[in-house]
């Protein structure tokens, strides 16, 4: 099983590292409209730091979701897709191995960018630790989540917006609790409760999220 | 296992109605008995509401808008925990019928999801001075609507009927694992935010009128659920089994 989860893992990271551009679209997404805010919104500092974390959740929510839209597209039009269903191995692991590499991709860059981000927008020192961290307990949940959307909308006509409706309402608690974290820390409340309810959700979502994206995926390559 | 016949105690067989050429004349039979007691009660909810039920002391008349946005609130939630179960059924069973439910039940839902919102935008701005606030009942109501817009593009994206149904009932089963999730969360979000601004539970109590007609029109909103999900499934039965010998001679072969 390790060897299965391994392989699967260096396979996506190696060709994620041949289409180099890919990832740095991604990011550089997310830092753009990261910075657009201010210009929409005008550069009161007061404000920006007020708004900063539902900002930088909201762009690397967005992100995540563009990010997801090629998951399975180019393995279904090559037919890697069909050895995936067709192999002895259970379809959930291969899932998991491959929301995980993806997550390495798309979501890990945009947790690591975060402070970067967080001292454009002038968010208190302690803050900023608070931010990455909900932003590394939520990513892998969107990813994952956004796995089911992209696995249920594969090869269909619009599927990017399409995608984007199925999946943004399901992201509303991530939002909420990710943001909120560092909106609590920010008011001195601590922000245990909202980041540990994220963990929870991670252990949910990685839980079960596998299972549905491989039944969609079955669905989808009938 | 499945092939058995599941007998209930009357020992009828259930699985007879789950194919479409049976249930079809079966739906047509239960439309009008549906459909009439949905509008009886819904006329009966009506003048109770309007007529017979007191003013409140401190909403004035237009408190009576709750007997059109309570049944369509708890409709709109309750349609989709229905569509989920049929969707269960259907990917259980691989019943065809389970998932022309699901496709029946949803335009239904999203109805009472947008009338509870638009019904409670028109009752919030004479009792609270706004059309619209971000109290989590509201938030959640909203999203659930998008849940149901998200289910209809889906389905609407989708050529082939079978894939349809099957992508569409694990979206509706994803969904209904996440919608207590979203509901606290949102309620979570709404009080550590700002304190609850609105809440039901200081209103005066209910006088025994006001909840009779609330209840005749609750009913009468589940009547008029099962009619017009009846009268869909019908027409998408019809749709898709096209050119069949049952529908041919059930039709007068007029196709």
């Amino acid at each position: 099983m390790m060897t299965l989860l391994r392989a699967v893992i260096r396979r996506d990271l190696l060709l994620a590292w041949r289409r180099r551009a890919d990832i740095a679209t991604v990011v550089l997404f997310f830092v753009i409209v990261v910075s657009l805010f201010p210009l929409g919104v005008g550069p009161e500092p007061n404000l920006l730091r007020t708004i900063a974390p539902g900002i930088i959740w909201v762009a690397a929510l967005l992100a995540c979701m563009l990010s997801l839209q090629n998951m399975f597209t180019s393995d279904h039009s090559d037919g890697a897709l069909d050895q995936m269903l067709l192999a002895a191995a259970p379809l959930s692991m291969i899932v998991v191995a491959r929301a995980f590499a993806h997550w390495l991709m798309s979501g890990l860059p945009l947790v690591i960018l975060s402070p970067l981000l967080a001292i454009q927008f002038d968010l208190a020192p302690e803050l900023s630790p608070v931010l990455t961290l909900s932003l590394l307990l939520g990513t892998p949940i969107l990813t994952l989540i956004g796995a089911i959307g992209a696995a249920l909308t594969l090869g269909l006509r619009g599927g990017g917006m399409l995608l984007a409706l199925l999946v943004l309402p399901l992201y509303v608690p991530v939002l909420i609790l990710g943001a909120g974290a560092v909106d609590a820390a920010s008011a001195g409340l601590g922000a245990d409760a909202h980041l540990l309810l994220l963990g929870a959700q991670l252990l949910v979502t990685a839980t079960f999220a596998p299972w549905a994206v491989a039944a969609a995926l079955r669905i989808s390559a009938e | 296992m499945l092939n058995q016949p599941v007998l209930l105690a009357g020992g009828i067989n259930v699985f007879k109605y789950a194919a479409p050429q049976t249930f079809y004349p079966l739906a047509g039979k239960m439309i009008p008995w549906f459909s009439w007691t949905a509008a009886l009660l819904c006329v009966a909810g009506l003048y109770i509401g309007f007529f017979v039920a007191p003013t409140d002391h401190q909403q004035g008349e237009s408190y009576r808008i709750i007997f059109i946005h309570v049944p369509a609130a708890w409709m709109s939630m309750l349609i989709y925990v229905v569509m989920a179960f049929w969707a269960g059924a259907g990917l259980i069973f691989n019943t065809r019928l389970s998932h022309m439910m699901v496709s029946a039940l949803v335009p239904t839902g999203a109805m009472f999801t947008f009338v509870a919102l638009w019904t409670g935008a028109l009752w919030g701005k004479p009792t609270w001075g706004t059309w619209w606030a971000w109290d989590a009942r509201m938030t959640s109501e909203l999203i659930l609507l998008f849940l149901y817009f998200g289910f209809m593009a889906l389905q609407a994206g989708i050529d082939d009927a079978r894939r349809a149904d099957r992508a569409g009932a694990v979206l509706a089963l994803v969904g209904v694992i996440n919608i207590p999730i979203i509901y606290f969360s949102v309620k979570w979000w709404n009080t550590l935010h700002q304190g609850a601004s609105v809440s039901f539970t200081s209103a005066p109590t209910m006088a025994a009128t006001m909840f009779a007609g609330m209840m005749l029109m609750a009913l009468a909103a589940w009547m008029y659920t099962i009619a017009a999900a009846l009268h869909r499934v019908r027409s998408i039965i019809i749709e898709r089994e096209q050119g069949t010998e049952w529908l041919r001679n059930h039709t007068g072969s007029q196709s």
